[in-house]
């Protein structure tokens, strides 16, 4: 009586444990390790393996073993016939002497055999096989009772759901794997997209082949600048890679013409930013400012801009960098009727329209990048890839972007002491 | 806090008498794994593991020392358990080590 009771207390004791393990495990092979030792040590039995189900290759991969030898295989291939028993059996353990119909023991009955392997436990979780255990002999040598058999498949059962859970970790993490490699695609899809349309824009126009790439690169510099985090500095590129998409309506003699427009033929082009928002609006973009910035990228902080001549507050944030970007590309770039203004001439215009036309915000963070370029602050060419090596001249632009900083910083200054 | 368990070992001729700690769990019991194959891989021919401080030995305790057993009989040397308490001997006896073992006392 004693002697059982002293039995009953160790095989609850490695219950127990191998419950905790089972649930607070993070490193999956120790768990199983230590799940083997629990079952093998509960009962004294000799040796033993823990296999691992591989629905893909039908075959059961061994995790652990002790005691079952260096030729036992690590890898067993089942047949339809073993998964069919298997699943029939469930949880129990089946005696290797009376299961001689499974198909697994006569092809691997020579490791099977110096292994001495007397129990084979499937583990079946949820109707899924997830695995296996065998076992060897007791110390005793006595046959495995009922009793013994009972407390296995109490032990199996837990196994089996640490690796049903890791099975299903897996699962989750190769999904989401997959997920994030056809949201990357997809996000490479739609950027090349966007690059692709933005030629086509550019195609209209003879004179300002790649206008509409180099105003998403500035818009980049300039969002990047700001501080903003990498999804939003794309957002921004993008806008400014389309905000010219309404141009693809407007007649191209208008576009291309050599000379001034007519005012009826003004007319026509002023609709280009409404006609790119029409455009833009179905499109679910991953960024929602993109039709706002082709629409209000004409509009100035002063009001008199166009499509509706908003007022600062009221001009999307998003369209008055697009507004910066596209402005300073029309004055650094030949046009039909005039040929690109000297740097020099560019920088003193966005200065003198800060606060008119432009954000002054805006202007700050742009000639900051220009002159962080230019002092080597940053290891990016992106203005001389964009306007060419010879056009920004350090000697002149850097005092002059010193200058206009150093203005601009006072007048925030003032301004702020004004408001205070 | 994961403190190594001290065991320690004694070397007379081919007879290799290993130390148990106070308890045989999975951290102690590895370290006695290792020890004993470590002798036997020398040759040692009598394998004695001395329990005179050990007070509780879990199911991987166990497990473990069937791992000793098993090594022991595939290296023809003989295991000698030594100095068990009268629980841990009954429980050894239960679950049928003691047949494997010469146990002295």
């Amino acid at each position: 009586m004693l002697e059982n009771q002293q039995k009953l207390i160790h095989t609850f004791g490695a219950l127990a444990e191998l419950g905790h393990e089972v649930a607070h495990k993070q490193n999956f092979q120790e768990m199983i390790r230590t799940s083997l030792h629990l079952v093998l040590g509960s009962l004294a039995i000799m040796r033993g393996g823990v296999a691992r189900f591989s629905r893909f290759g039908h075959e059961l991969n061994m995790l652990v073993m002790r005691g079952l030898g260096e030729d036992f295989p690590l890898s067993l291939s089942l047949s339809q016939e073993d998964e069919r028993q298997f699943l029939t059996n469930g949880l129990a353990p089946i005696e290797v002497s009376q299961a001689k119909i499974l198909p697994l023991l006569h092809v691997y009955d020579r490791s099977f055999d110096p292994a001495k392997i007397e129990l084979i436990v499937p583990l079946i979780i949820r109707d899924e096989m997830v695995g296996v255990i065998f076992l060897g002999k007791k110390a005793t040598g006595e046959p495995f009772s009922s009793y013994d058999k009972e407390i296995i498949c109490a032990m199996a059962r837990h196994i089996g759901v640490g690796i049903a859970q890791r099975n299903l970790m897996a699962e989750l993490e190769r999904r989401a794997e997959e997920n994030r490699h056809l949201y990357e695609n997809l996000r490479m899809t739609y950027k090349d997209t966007v690059k692709a349309f933005a030629a086509a824009i550019d195609c209209k126009d003879k004179y300002t082949e790649g206008h509409s790439e180099r105003v998403g690169k500035y818009s980049e510099i300039i969002a990047a600048e700001l501080g903003y985090d990498d999804n939003h500095v794309e957002g921004v590129a993008i806008a400014g890679y389309l905000h010219d998409v309404g141009k693809l309506v407007v007649d191209r003699n208008i576009i291309n013409s050599p000379m001034r427009i007519t005012a009826s033929e003004n007319a026509q082009l002023a609709k280009h930013p409404s006609v790119g928002y029409e455009i833009l609006l179905p499109i679910h973009h991953p960024y929602a400012e993109v039709p706002l910035a082709a629409k209000y990228h004409h509009e100035r902080l002063d009001g008199r801009g166009y499509p509706d001549g908003l007022y600062d507050k009221e001009i999307p944030f998003i369209a008055k960098i697009v507004n910066l970007a596209d402005s300073f590309d029309a004055m650094t770039t030949d046009r039909p009727y005039k040929r690109r203004r000297v740097a020099e001439e560019v920088i003193d215009d966005m200065h003198r329209n800060a606060g008119k036309q432009f954000s002054p915000e805006l202007v700050t963070a742009f000639c900051r990048a220009m002159l962080k370029e230019l002092t080597n602050d940053k290891k990016q060419k992106n203005f001389r890839r964009l306007l060419g090596k010879d056009y920004l001249n350090s000697e002149t632009v850097v005092p002059m972007l010193k200058n206009v900083l150093n203005a601009r910083n006072a007048t925030s200054s003032l301004t702020l002491v004004a408001s205070e | 806090m994961n403190i190594e368990p001290n065991v320690s070992v004694q070397l007379v001729g081919e007879t290799a008498t290993v130390f148990a700690g106070d308890y045989i769990n999975k951290l102690s019991g590895e370290k006695i794994e290792r020890e004993c194959q470590r002798q036997l891989n020398s040759g040692c021919k009598t394998l004695v593991v001395d329990f005179s401080r050990t007070e509780i030995v879990n199911s991987i305790g166990v497990s473990i020392l069937l791992g000793v057993i098993d090594a022991a009989s595939n290296a023809g040397a003989k295991v000698v358990f030594s100095d068990i308490n009268d629980d841990t001997c009954e429980l050894f006896e239960t679950l049928g080590l003691i047949g494997h073992v010469t146990v002295q006392n």
